[in-house]
């Protein structure tokens, strides 16, 4: 039994206990499947603070390591391996902190079987988890594929109206870019005897022309799931059908699980594919940055304008990560953390206003922060916010990855340019236009519409729900420095291997 | 920590400065969350006093920095830090900083206080006395922001502040939000200036990565130390730095070519224009400029480059001026153009007297607008006495769209509000440049040093001197002189104490203010020199020798009576103008009959040029057709007709889902066909019993599926466990 008393098998698997208690609940019995849901995923937070805890943040190497023979057929070696370090702790802890925040915001927006909904959404939390500690790579495939399932469900049962189509569209989209990675992992587990990432990256024995092409293959899987431009296009209509919580954790968690595959797997295991291969992924994530806002601000649904917000904004977190400098990447990981935050709070908040409007067409409302002066000026932090105004959490990562960007951009840098970051920087103005016309649309102007002159402002329950992640859009802020100490070591540990490789090439 | 290092004599209070932030920040809290159970009078003493507090705490460091010149920074806290960039915290007590800390402070105190009356007013006649509360906080948070701004010992946390304030703006601007033009002009305005705001911005990151790349800090200290080894290896660094902060500083401070969001930051309350838009935030720009003084004292080109945008900036918008009617627009422009003055000043090396200059404008231009203030809030008492008067209804035409700001509706309150006019009066007089007026010193300053520096700069500066004084005329006859033009301006009334005592006040420091740096004794001058020679110390002063000497040298000019001559003969010349036109010809125009009677003699003389002025030169027009709407409309056609018909329907639905719907649709063919192959076969089943649980699934017996997930992951977990 010892094997579940080991912290990082009982963050991952801790919910499936709270599905147990799903199971016998009768279906009638809503308000006992949603306490059980909310409690199971409050302690489940509770254990990742203790794994934060037990966290060295001066190591730079993987710990509270647990590492199992598992399946082992003919000269296959995988093991049940996971462990964090600094390039994943932060990810455990967004995950595990928004999950009881979307449990939440399903209160009263979920009334139908609320067992089956919540029953999927532990085992969702189960999958993300599994993905941000296996450092296995056949255990890691596992877990990225099984967080497909209870996401198609959410959305397939729980969203929309074009759910089915959205629900397949997310399915085999993601499951597309999957095969190749698969592809990959089998023959870097093959050929290297063992599926144990750590130890692949200490074999550091892959041919420069092989990187390119393992390199190419997990990237499929990954930038599908970022979204990278231009394989964004599943990512729309999965946000707009999705239910409140389902987009939340969509946004906040599922494509995090993109860019940490990237962290994780593409620069440690082809680090010198991944400096060949920087100019082309800043490109594509500047051109993210600058099409996404554009497409944003011409939009008329709030959540279609805010999923491609996402894509401009991943398309920094990308830039970040292959600025492969210190700043770009520590950048990177704090976007991803604040994106997180950010984009999660304007997803409840959308939310929050279909769950009385039913509607989501900017055009439909106008001056709500005259009828409800709280969730106005609580989404005009989480807009300022979003857009990166000094003082909040964006302005952090945004600026540090601009500058890992700058820096990276010198001659001899992986980029070699400063376009990028200049480029990049446009993206800064082009935030501005398209949160600020959403706010003006929305929650400005005169109440020319009647309907619009009963709403109720935001309850208690609904305040509770986003008032942690203001917590956080402020602290990281004002005082980012515990957030960026926590991964530094790791950081460095990455980039030291990533400017060997980029000797080994020149 | 500090009160170790007190060892020469004089009273020092260096380590009180962070009381600069928490006081606004204590008040903005207070009011922020138990202004909603307090009476309207608590919430303005509550945000009055924070202020004034600050401005007590402002007054002490500058007691301070008279035993202690070199100041001091007070680091507070860590805020970033990766590998080489070590961001912090921290506040640097200057002369330089501590003089706008007691602008800001100082005139924010007296506009505080006029607030508490003027926004009573305003609350009521607009409608939801709920807002007066939340004008105090985003007030205080303004205060606040700014204080970052002016505090700040790096570029980093100067930033900060700087889109601070600019939030503060947007949010005071579109105070009333649900009014103006179409019930969202002012929203609009204000958006307009937080997205103006950001492409000045873009410039100020710019220089902020560029900075980081050549010096690895955003220290002042660090940064100034450091420039002139950094010019002598690649010039081109500090360059790029300057002209890209340049950017930055025409957002802010409203210089060509970005001056456009200033006008119509006008839609906010008078109060907010006087201190936001008129003697705080848009000097930021001048501040940034001065306080980086020893960087562009490095690259001759960029000075040049921040004295032509500010001269003709100064001379462009003082050409609009002229050309307005809304009593707010007139100095709105006006103090685009005054800017102009100072960042020309700045720009040329005079730091002395472009910060001289930005001190006596707060002075006379928050005098002003709140004078217009009082203005507005007399002609809507006057109004509200019309339109409740069932005799004066029936005189009066037109009340439904009266607009209290018009001048063209004004015109006789000299007598109505004696007070309001003699202080607008004073204010307007500063403006001028007449003697012995603060604004004469300060201009007659920039003159001077303009006419030794760069001559070219002086020519363009006099000649808006001229305009200065020839709108400022004008204004002054057509609000306060001749008969009422209304009803409404026959009824006004003056204004109550709690405003014209505040005006007071300033009228006072608008008329004194030049005793700041009388000629010959050059008290801020030798006040800001601890800074301005401490910044260019060391090898710094050796490279920027020839700069510096110069700079020092127009520093001791002290006072050509030529130049003074000339620019109040100037001025004279162009106020006589004005009665001329405005009380002469207004008078004569008064004989023609209303249908054909021009609304200003200038318009009758100068035609297109008056409507060319009176229509900003079609600048904001400019902008609409050159980038904001092929913006609009790229981002239209990249949403709908590339994202989503193209990319999203075509490729996707059609091509991608299509064709594989073909190819299986081809496969089933075949095998029904008969050509029929144990694999074909195979394959067709699989998918055929995919489709069969798929359609279970769909059908609503999902419980099942989860259970047999977790049956599988139990049947894991039960493996690990007991192998």
């Amino acid at each position: 039994m010892n094997f579940l008393l080991y912290p990082l098998t009982m963050v991952t698997f801790f919910p499936l206990l709270g599905v147990l208690v799903l199971l016998f609940l009768k279906p009638e019995q809503k308000n006992a499947a949603r306490w059980t849901a909310l409690i199971t995923s409050l302690i489940t937070f509770g254990i990742s603070i203790a794994v934060l805890a037990q966290f060295d943040r001066t190591n730079p190497d993987l710990q509270l390591v647990i590492n199992l023979p598992w399946i082992q057929v003919a000269g296959w070696n995988i093991a049940f391996h996971m462990g964090v370090d600094g390039l994943s702790i932060l990810l455990v802890l967004l995950t595990t902190f928004l999950t009881p925040i979307s449990i939440l915001s399903t209160w009263t927006a979920v009334e139908d079987r609320v067992k089956d909904f919540m029953l999927f959404f532990l085992l969702l939390e189960v999958g993300m988890v599994g993905v941000f500690v296996s450092l296995d790579l056949f255990l890691f495939y596992i877990f990225w594929e099984f967080t497909l399932v209870p996401m198609y469900f959410l959305i397939g049962i729980w969203g929309g109206p074009n759910r089915m189509y959205a629900a397949i569209k997310f399915f085999l989209y993601t499951m597309a870019g999957s095969i190749l990675m698969l592809l990959a992992v089998l023959w870097l587990g093959i050929q290297g005897g063992t599926f144990s990432v750590p130890e692949l990256v200490a074999q550091d024995n892959i041919p420069a022309n092989l990187q390119t092409w393992l390199f190419l293959a997990f990237a499929a899987a990954f930038a599908i799931k970022v979204p990278m431009w231009p394989l964004h296009s599943w990512l729309p209509d999965a946000h707009v059908e999705a239910p409140t919580a389902g987009s939340v954790i969509l946004a906040g968690v599922l494509l995090k699980m993109g860019t940490y595959g990237f962290l994780r797997f593409n620069l440690p295991l082809f680090p010198q594919a991944a400096v060949q291969l920087a100019p082309l992924m800043g490109v594509l994530a500047v051109i993210g940055i600058i099409y996404g806002a554009a497409v944003s601000y011409a939009q008329q649904d709030v959540k279609k304008l805010v999923a491609y917000s996402s894509v401009s904004h991943l398309g920094f977190v990308m830039l970040g990560l292959f600025a492969l400098n210190p700043q770009g990447i520590q950048g990177g990981i704090l976007q991803m953390i604040n994106h997180g935050l950010s984009t999660g709070a304007l997803f409840l908040i959308v939310g929050m206003i279909y769950e009385r409007r039913h509607t989501r067409d900017m055009d439909a409302f106008g001056g709500l922060w005259k009828i409800m002066p709280v969730y106005g000026a609580l989404t005009l932090i989480v807009t300022l916010s979003s857009m990166g105004l000094p003082g909040l959490n964006g302005f952090v990562g945004e600026f540090t990855i601009l500058l890992g960007a700058w820096e990276a951009g010198q001659v001899g840098g992986p980029f070699g340019s400063y376009w990028y970051a200049g480029l990049a920087a446009i993206g800064v103005i082009l935030a501005a236009v398209y949160m600020l016309y959403m706010f003006q649309k929305v929650f400005l102007g005169p109440v020319d519409k009647d309907e619009n002159r009963s709403l109720k402002d935001l309850n208690w329950r609904e305040i509770v729900t986003l008032a942690p992640l203001l917590v956080f859009i402020f602290w990281i802020g004002l005082y980012p420095r515990p957030f960026f100490e926590l991964m530094a070591p790791s950081v460095d540990k990455l980039v030291q291997i990533l400017q060997t490789a980029a000797l080994a090439i020149r | 920590m500090i009160f170790s290092e007190v060892t020469s004599a004089g009273a020092q209070f260096f380590q009180w400065v962070p009381l600069i932030l928490a006081f606004p920040l204590a008040g903005l809290l207070i009011n922020m969350f138990f202004g909603g159970r307090l009476p309207e009078k608590v919430i303005g003493i509550v945000g009055s006093s924070a202020v004034v507090l600050t401005f007590v705490v402002a007054v002490l460091q500058a007691i301070s920095l008279v035993g202690h010149p070199e100041g001091a920074v007070v680091p507070l806290a860590d805020w970033i830090h990766i590998g080489e960039l070590h961001l912090r915290w921290a506040i640097q007590v200057d002369t330089l900083s501590v003089t706008m800390m007691l602008v800001v402070s100082g005139v924010g105190s007296l506009i505080h206080i006029y607030a508490i009356g003027y926004m009573h007013e305003d609350v009521r006649h607009n409608g939801d006395p709920g807002r007066y509360q939340r004008f105090f906080v985003f007030f205080n948070l303004f205060i606040l922001a700014m204080m970052v701004l002016v505090s700040a010992d790096n570029y980093l946390m100067l930033f900060v502040g700087w889109e601070g304030v600019g939030l503060c703006s947007y949010l005071l601007i579109g105070f009333w939000y649900d009014k103006g033009e179409g019930g969202i002009g002012n929203a609009m305005a204000a958006k307009k200036a937080f997205v103006t705001n950001r492409v000045g911005d873009f410039g100020f990151l710019l220089a902020a990565f560029t900075m980081f790349g050549a010096f690895r800090s955003f220290e002042f200290e660090s940064v100034f130390r450091q420039a002139p080894e950094v010019a002598a290896i690649i010039p081109s660094a500090i360059m790029f730095i300057t002209l890209f902060m340049l950017l930055g500083v025409t957002g802010k401070s409203a210089q060509l070519p970005l001056f456009v969001w200033l006008p119509d930051a006008m839609a906010g309350p008078t109060p907010v224009s006087a201190l936001i838009h008129a003697a705080t935030m848009v000097t930021a720009g001048v501040y940034l400029v001065a306080r980086s003084y020893p960087l562009y004292s490095l690259v001759p080109e960029a000075q040049f480059w921040v004295t032509m945008v500010g001269a003709l900036t100064a001379l462009f918008s003082a050409t609009i001026a002229v050309g307005q009617f809304d009593i707010k627009k007139v100095l709105a422009y006006s103090t685009i153009s005054q800017l102009g003055f100072m960042v020309a000043a700045v720009g040329m090396g005079a730091t002395v007297a472009g910060m001289f200059h930005l001190v006596t404008h707060a002075f006379f231009k928050a005098l002003l607008f709140l004078s217009a203030g009082s203005v507005i809030l007399g002609l809507e008492q006057g109004h509200h006495h019309v339109e409740h008067d069932p005799v004066l209804r029936k005189k009066a035409k037109n009340l439904h769209h009266f607009d209290p700001q018009d001048m063209r509706n004004m015109g006789g309150l000299r007598t109505r509000m004696p007070i309001t006019f003699w202080v607008f009066t004073i204010g307007g007089l500063a403006l001028a440049g007449i003697f012995p007026l603060a604004g004469f010193w300060s201009k007659d300053e920039i003159l001077l040093e303009a006419n030794h520096l760069y001559s070219w700069a002086y020519i363009i500066l006099s000649i808006a001197a001229f305009f200065t004084a020839f709108y400022v005329g004008r204004q002054l006859l057509m609000v306060f002189f001749g008969e009422p033009r209304t009803e409404p301006a026959a009824h006004a009334k003056e204004s109550p104490p709690v405003m014209t005592v505040p005006l007071m006040i300033l009228a006072g420091l608008s008329a004194l203010g030049g005793l700041l740096n009388l000629p010959g004794i050059h008290t801020f001058g030798h006040w800001l020199e601890h800074t301005l020679e401490a910044a260019t110390h060391g090898e710094a002063a050796e490279v920027a020798a020839e700069v510096g000497a110069e700079a020092a040298q127009a520093g001791a000019l002290g006072f050509d009576l030529g130049i003074a001559a000339i620019s109040t003969a100037l001025a004279v010349v162009a106020l006589g103008l004005a009665w001329y036109l405005y009380d002469r010809r207004y008078k004569q125009m008064l004989d023609i009959p209303p249908a054909k009677r021009p609304d200003d003699p200038l318009r009758s003389i100068l035609g297109p040029v008056f409507t060319g002025m009176e229509r900003k030169w079609w600048v904001d027009e400019l902008y609409w057709a050159v980038l904001l709407n092929p913006y609009i409309a790229l981002s239209k056609f990249l949403a709908q007709v590339i994202d989503w018909r193209f990319w999203h329907d075509w490729f996707h639905d059609v091509v991608i889902a299509g064709g594989f719907k073909w190819i299986t649709r081809l496969t089933a063919v075949r095998i029904d066909l008969g050509g029929i192959d144990a694999i074909a076969n195979g394959l067709a089943t699989v998918t055929q019993g995919l489709a069969q649980q798929m359609r279970r699934l769909q059908t609503g017996y999902v419980r099942n599926y989860a259970l047999s997930v977790f049956v599988g992951v139990v049947i894991i977990l039960g493996y690990l466990i007991l192998r």
